[in-house]
């Protein structure tokens, strides 16, 4: 298969695990963060973590959309499907998300609520047109990579007058969470292997803050094994030669200064909130999303009222330290215990991009092999 | 999630609906002809060893690329008893049908039934028929069940599984579900890919004549080959070490897997094996089965072992990892 067939060459995979250990520093550990979740699901479904050399660790970032959505959000989409005249439509990862009191819309759907799966905001607005009788809400969640496929639906809706339709926008920001975690006091990253898809809408400047402001290098990377590997290798380089800079390993898809077309549609239909809060991470300023002024007829949260209360996450749970790289899923005391992915507690277990689950999935048995040797 | 009613999630062939059978079915209807949860339960009559099992069919749309509802229900039935060791004596069938079904579509179901039941050698013995109310069931759904003779040559089952022996599996895997998924059209995706909905006794009988080299046999159905060989490695107590690249996977299927984002380990079948095989049978076997022509493009894919915990393991071209099994189903409605 062309394209990915060359990315997941088993021999230039090795060739760059050799180029990689001549190139780990001596002597230092060095923690690297993958920001975005299909790296995350990307390492750990090939094994990438078992040809890294010793003393270079990957830590697994915020972004994985389905995970850094809060318990009270959950809820607020479950309240839109309760109505009875709401048809929640949703893309099938957030269905089993559990909220508050561990429920989820999939059960919200079992108990009768009108929850269903789309593969794309587009085929919700073409549902509500459809079925002219429901109220249509879309649950729109992710970064930078789902959002101007919300944006240009928005901008269809109001185009084609769609009256029946609206969007409850979870849509968040990686800049800011980077920030965040940059900001947190205990932060020992030394570098980022940056998302591939998010770049492909926002270019690579919006990460020349990590270098300038915090010295810290960026390699924008695609998703193949290779593409990883490489960007490792970059890295390190970088952190060898004393440098800080932003690098893109994944010249194929993604340009400098992004997508006009997507920036442009974004930039109509929302606004950015003051402050949003992530699962794990707490409020983040200027970190979300809401719909425009302009497009408030569309705007779930001004047609409906949601209850938007903030719920706490289970104090048993580390999502938080997992996704400041703080901790290890394996070091959060419920992994694999109290949280599972059939029994979810936090949203990391939850998507196959999140750490836990990834960890969960492909990883377990590094461990049990660490723990004979 | 709490437990309080049914999901979709616990009928899609994972771990939920695992949790279901084990801890809601069998706990009420517990015996010890239904306990080991085989694909047929096994009954001795009058010294004689008869297989037993039952399938619902709700695949929508009821036809797709390669099949429909009628030869799925056969082909489905007639496999849970080809790898048990059985061969297929008798099926019967029951419909439930929403009120307003065309009477045309109707019959070209139950004919493609008909044509699916003579290729497989078996027949249509019984049937029950029910119409409920427009809305109370999604145009049709089939329910059959069959009997079948034991074939004496093998004696199966998951615990003559040993450390050391093979797994061959008869095929490319993943070709039902994706076709089923790319039928529902609400994916911009075009590929040619059609089920694999096959009657698998013959096969099976072929590799029956291996005797006791043959040590288990199972069709990768809902959950894919990741849920067969998680069932094996919990069933046997070993770890199940497989060589991702060695298993088939046609390259459109592949290709289409690649642009959802599903991984084809977890995607169903309906006209493949999967056997556990003495080592010293291995290459006969791969012989027999290549031989027929449902398994032209087989493969000696992996081996069990002795380990720590069982586990189902995946050689990379990079690493190892785990195969898991599914915990809900991306693909809802399959079969």
């Amino acid at each position: 298969m062309r394209y990915v067939d060359e990315f997941r060459d088993g021999r230039a995979a090795r060739a760059l695990a050799a180029e990689l250990r001549s190139l780990a520093p001596e002597g230092r550990h060095v923690k690297l963060m993958e920001v975005c979740g299909g790296h995350t699901h990307a390492i750990y479904r090939h094994g990438l973590d078992a040809l890294l050399p010793e003393s270079v660790e990957l830590v697994h970032g915020p972004g994985c959309p389905v995970c850094v959505i809060p318990l009270g959000r959950v809820d607020d989409a479950i309240s839109l499907a309760e109505r009875p005249q709401v048809t929640l439509a949703s893309f099938g990862d957030m269905l089993r998300v559990p909220g508050g009191r561990r429920r989820s819309l999939l059960e919200a759907k079992a108990r009768g609520a009108d929850v269903r799966t789309v593969y794309s905001p587009l085929d919700a607005l073409a549902l509500a047109r459809r079925e002219p009788e429901r109220e249509v809400v879309f649950f729109a969640v992710g970064f930078e990579t789902t959002a101007p496929a919300t944006a240009l639906t928005l901008l269809r809706a109001r185009e084609l007058g769609v009256r029946n339709f609206t969007v409850f926008c979870n849509h968040v920001l990686i800049g800011p969470a980077l920030r965040a975690i940059l900001d947190s006091p205990d932060a020992e990253i030394d570098g980022f292997v940056g998302p591939g898809h998010v770049s492909t809408v926002i270019g690579t400047r919006p990460y020349e803050f990590v270098c300038r402001d915090y010295g810290r290098p960026v390699v924008v990377a695609g998703f193949e094994p290779t593409d990883i590997l490489r960007a490792v290798g970059l890295l390190l380089r970088q952190l060898r030669e004393g440098r800080a800079e932003v690098e893109n390993q994944y010249g194929r898809v993604v340009r400098r200064e992004g997508n006009h077309e997507a920036l442009a549609a974004m930039g109509e239909a929302f606004d950015v909130r003051p402050e949003f809060e992530w699962r794990g991470l707490g409020a983040i300023p200027r970190s979300g999303l809401r719909i425009a002024e302009a497009f408030a007829d569309w705007d779930a949260e001004r047609r409906f009222t949601v209850p938007g209360r903030r719920i706490e996450d289970p104090k048993a749970c580390r999502c938080g330290d997992v996704l400041r790289g703080r901790a290890k899923p394996y070091e959060c005391g419920v992994f694999g215990t109290a949280c599972t992915p059939e029994q979810p507690l936090g949203t990391c277990m939850v998507s196959s991009e999140g750490a836990c689950a990834a960890y969960y999935a492909y990883g377990r048995h590094r461990r049990l092999e660490e723990a004979k040797a | 999630m709490s437990d309080a009613v049914v999901t979709l999630a616990d009928g899609a062939g994972g771990k939920a609906s695992r949790r279901l059978v084990e801890g809601l079915f069998v706990e009420e209807l517990r015996n010890p002809l239904l306990e080991p949860l085989e694909d047929a339960a096994v009954v001795a009559a009058n010294g004689a060893r008869i297989a037993l099992t039952t399938d619902s069919y709700v695949v929508r749309p009821l036809r797709f690329p390669g099949g429909d509802i009628g030869e799925l229900a056969v082909n489905g039935t007639v496999n849970d008893l080809a790898v048990s060791g059985a061969a297929p004596l008798a099926l019967t069938a029951g419909f439930v049908i929403e009120e307003g079904f065309p009477r045309d579509e109707l019959r070209a179901l139950v004919a493609s039934m008909a044509a699916a039941a003579r290729a497989a050698g078996v027949a249509v013995a019984a049937g029950d028929t029910k119409v409920v109310e427009r809305g109370a069931a999604d145009g049709l759904y089939v329910t059959t069940a069959g009997i079948g003779l034991l074939d004496l040559r093998a004696v199966l089952g998951v615990d003559r599984v040993r450390a050391g022996d093979r797994l061959l599996l008869s095929g490319g895997i993943a070709e039902h579900g994706i076709a089923v998924m790319l039928a529902r059209g609400n994916l911009a995706l075009e590929v040619d890919v059609e089920s694999d909905t096959a009657p698998l006794n013959g096969l099976a009988a072929e590799l029956c004549s291996l005797g006791p080299e043959l040590r288990w046999m199972r069709d990768p159905t809902r959950g894919g080959l990741a849920t067969t060989l998680n069932e094996l490695a919990a069933g046997a107590g070993l770890t199940v070490a497989f060589d991702e690249e060695a298993v088939p996977v046609r390259e459109q299927v592949r290709a289409a897997c690649e642009v959802l984002g599903i991984d084809p380990l977890t995607v169903a079948n309906e006209g493949k094996l999967v056997a556990v095989v003495s080592a010293a049978a291995a290459d006969e076997a791969l012989a027999v089965v290549r031989a027929h022509p449902l398994g032209r493009d087989a493969a000696l894919i992996g081996r069990l072992r002795e380990d720590t915990e069982p586990l189902v393991l995946a050689q990379t071209p990079f690493g190892t990892r785990i195969v898991d099994m599914l915990v809900g189903d991306p693909l809802p409605r399959i079969c």
